[in-house]
Order: structure tokens, then C-alpha cells, then sequence
């Protein structure tokens, strides 16, 4: 098989396996998408798990943390992934925490109230779970295996989120305050998420059916299921723009495409904060593997 | 480190499917392992985790001479059936059926 027809087959809808030959532009693009999913699981957990200690019941506390596990099991099982297709995980570990390789937008900014924690679970999950689901399809068979399991723990974090979201706001007003301080908040960032709308023609990643969505078509998705969704609570969602036309479209405001490059290139308001509490506890806990795999050997 | 390759039974009675894989020193953290992240939250009935190695791959299953006739697309019976309706005089009865 040459490269001209590994593409025709995965443009077909055709599945490769670990062990399968691949053209090295087709692995080098797995490899690069697969980290950021791993990475960003792996960072996603941060901005939760600064209100595991002050969630405001037990039962939230350990739904949080229960959320959290199943984030970095997440990263774990995407790592996974990528090592067999040739970068250990151990540096995949050194380029995230020395900044050369990304996670997503989201996690790069602060978690300021409880309110923040149930629109991330909410609504951030939302996001996510589009893209995910539409990995179902993609045309690296061990990656679609591990997203099944992925997608169906990501649809009860979802309703862990709603389930927040909707506590508060049948709460006082300063809760419902709070929640729609989040939305507010949080708008811009989930807006970028999808990325920018390049065709799905000209995106490498579409091309070799990696992701088998364009980036329009997921934040079209997301907007479609969500905004109804926000505005039922009566929350509002800050853009003056949005709105469904009659032939299904939503329009908005164009998003700020720089700020989401600079976001994701190491300049998010947490970045670097983050960062650094992911190498210290890898510092901190290196004498738990050391004793482990010494014990094992 | 060795990889061990996960298969896991939704339900008891369903086949076994593969799930992903795991690496370990040992086959007591591969266990261990498989159990975290393929079984944590009630989602398995049973795993089997089997070192990648003892795995033993089977493939190109070529029909060089195209038999159909082990297969169903080998029959298609419409025509026949037509036919042979139109002869007994059945085939409007069949229809009403």
C-alpha cells in the first residue's frame, strides 16, 4: 500500500491498526492530536480539583473527585495510545510541563467560584463530548476503542454539572448570581474551543479522517444543544449576536482567535501556574515509581 | 515493562471484546492496572488482560476462487421464486398473505 492509497482507504472509512503500516505524515499527525486530548485530560482536572476541599457537601466531594480519578484514567488510556504509536508517555510528560506541546483552551483559565465548577462539568464537558463522540469514527481503530469509554463517563460528568448548575439556580440569588457570572465567564473560551472554522477540506486532521467533523459543524452542534438549554434557566448568554436564523444556522460574534492562539501556546492567565504544579508533583511523588518498579523487578 | 493487551465482558454471557492495553512490570500491575482503568466504575463484568506477545494474529482471509455458495449473498432466490409462484399460480395469494 502507498500513501496515495492508505488515504483512499481511511477517506473511506476504512480503520488502521497499531500494527498496520501508516504513512510517518499520518502517525506524526496521530501522535500530535492524540497527546493534546491526553494532555488536556491530564490538565483538565486541575481547575476542578482546587474545590474538591471546598465543594459544598460530601456528596459533592466526592462526585468531584470521582470526576477527577476518571480524568486522569482518561489520560492514562490516551497516553496508552500514543506510546504505541511510538512517543513514551514519559515524554509526553516532559514536553507538557516544559511547554512543548499543548492542552486545550479551557484549561488555562482560573476557577474562580463554585459557580465556575458547574459550568466547567456543565458545559465545558458539553463541548468536549462533541468532539469525542465524533472520534468514535476516526480511522486509528485503538484510539475509537478507548473514545467508547471515554464518551459514556463523559455523559454522567455532564449531568453531574447540570445537576450543580440547576441546584444553584433553584437557590437564592446570590447562587443564581454566581451561575450566570460563570456563564459570562466562560462564553469566550467555549466559543474558541471548536477552533477556528477552517474547511474541513484544508484541515490535515479531517483529511486523514482522524476527526470526521469540522470545527463549524461541532460549535454549530454545541450551540444547537446547549443555548436553549442555557437560556430555559433563564440565564443569558453574553453575546448580543447569537441568534438561530430560519435556515438552522446560528450566527455570533466572531470569536477572538488570538486570544485562543495565545491561550494555547503558553500564555493563559493559569499557564504557567499549572504547569508548574503538574512537574513539582511528578518531583514529588518520582520515589513512589522508583519503589514500585524496583519491587516489581 | 511489557504491554498487556485488555479485553473486557460488559455483561455476563456476552463475548469478550477488546478494550485497550496496559503497561506493566508485572502481571500483578498489569492486573492492577486493568482493573483501574478498565473496570473502576462497574463497567465490566470480567477482564481478561493477556501479555500483546501471546497474542497470536491470524489474517488475510483471501477467496481467490470468489465461493459464494458458503455464504447467503451466494443464493438470491427472488427471481426463482417469482417463477416458480407464477408457475403453481400461487403468486397472487402469496401476496396477500
Amino acid at each position: 500500500m502507498n500513501e496515495q492509497q492508505f488515504l483512499e482507504y481511511v477517506q473511506a472509512g476504512g480503520q488502521v491498526e497499531a500494527d498496520d503500516w501508516m504513512p510517518e505524515e499520518y502517525r506524526a499527525r496521530l501522535i500530535k492530536f492524540i497527546e493534546m486530548h491526553g494532555n488536556s485530560e491530564l490538565m483538565g482536572v486541575l481547575p476542578e480539583r482546587e474545590w474538591i476541599l471546598r465543594a459544598p457537601t460530601l456528596q459533592r466531594k466526592l462526585a468531584l473527585t470521582a470526576k477527577v480519578q476518571d480524568e486522569v484514567g482518561h489520560s492514562q488510556l490516551i497516553y496508552r495510545v500514543v506510546e504505541d504509536l511510538g512517543k513514551p508517555r514519559r515524554q509526553c510528560l516532559d514536553d507538557l510541563v516544559s511547554g512543548r506541546s499543548k492542552f486545550h483552551n479551557v484549561f488555562h483559565y482560573p476557577t474562580r467560584t463554585w459557580g465556575d465548577v458547574g459550568v466547567i462539568a456543565w458545559l465545558v464537558d458539553a463541548a468536549a463530548i462533541i468532539s469525542q463522540k465524533a472520534l468514535l469514527k476516526c480511522s486509528y481503530a485503538p484510539y475509537a476503542r478507548i473514545m467508547k469509554k471515554i464518551c459514556w463517563e463523559e455523559s454522567f460528568h455532564i449531568l453531574h454539572g447540570r445537576d450543580v448548575v440547576l441546584t444553584m439556580m433553584n437557590g437564592t440569588d446570590e447562587q443564581r448570581e454566581l451561575v450566570q457570572e460563570a456563564v459570562t465567564r466562560w462564553w469566550p473560551p467555549l466559543m474558541q474551543f471548536h477552533g477556528n472554522p477552517i474547511p474541513p477540506d484544508d484541515d490535515p486532521v479531517v483529511r486523514w479522517r482522524i476527526k470526521t467533523q469540522g470545527n463549524e459543524e461541532a460549535r454549530q452542534q454545541f450551540l444547537d444543544g446547549y443555548v436553549p438549554q442555557i437560556r430555559e434557566l433563564g440565564l443569558a448568554v453574553p453575546d448580543p449576536k447569537l441568534r438561530k436564523r430560519d435556515d438552522g444556522v446560528w450566527e455570533y460574534t466572531e470569536p477572538d482567535w488570538d486570544e485562543l492562539r495565545s491561550v494555547v501556546t503558553g500564555h493563559g492567565p493559569r499557564t504557567a501556574e499549572r504547569l508548574e504544579f503538574r512537574r513539582v508533583s511528578r518531583e514529588e511523588t518520582e520515589w513512589v515509581r522508583r519503589v514500585m518498579l524496583a519491587e516489581a523487578a | 515493562m511489557s504491554v498487556y493487551e485488555v479485553f473486557r465482558q460488559e455483561r455476563k454471557g456476552v463475548a469478550f471484546e477488546h478494550a485497550g492495553s496496559v503497561v506493566a512490570p508485572d502481571e500483578g500491575f498489569a492486573r492492577a492496572y486493568a482493573h483501574e482503568q478498565y473496570g473502576r466504575r462497574g463497567e465490566s463484568a470480567a477482564l481478561w488482560v493477556v501479555p500483546r506477545e501471546a497474542v497470536l494474529e491470524v489474517e488475510d482471509f483471501v477467496d481467490e476462487l470468489g465461493r459464494n455458495y458458503h455464504r447467503v449473498d451466494g443464493y438470491s432466490l427472488k427471481a426463482k421464486l417469482a417463477e416458480a409462484r407464477g408457475r403453481a399460480g400461487t403468486a397472487t395469494a402469496s401476496r396477500d398473505r
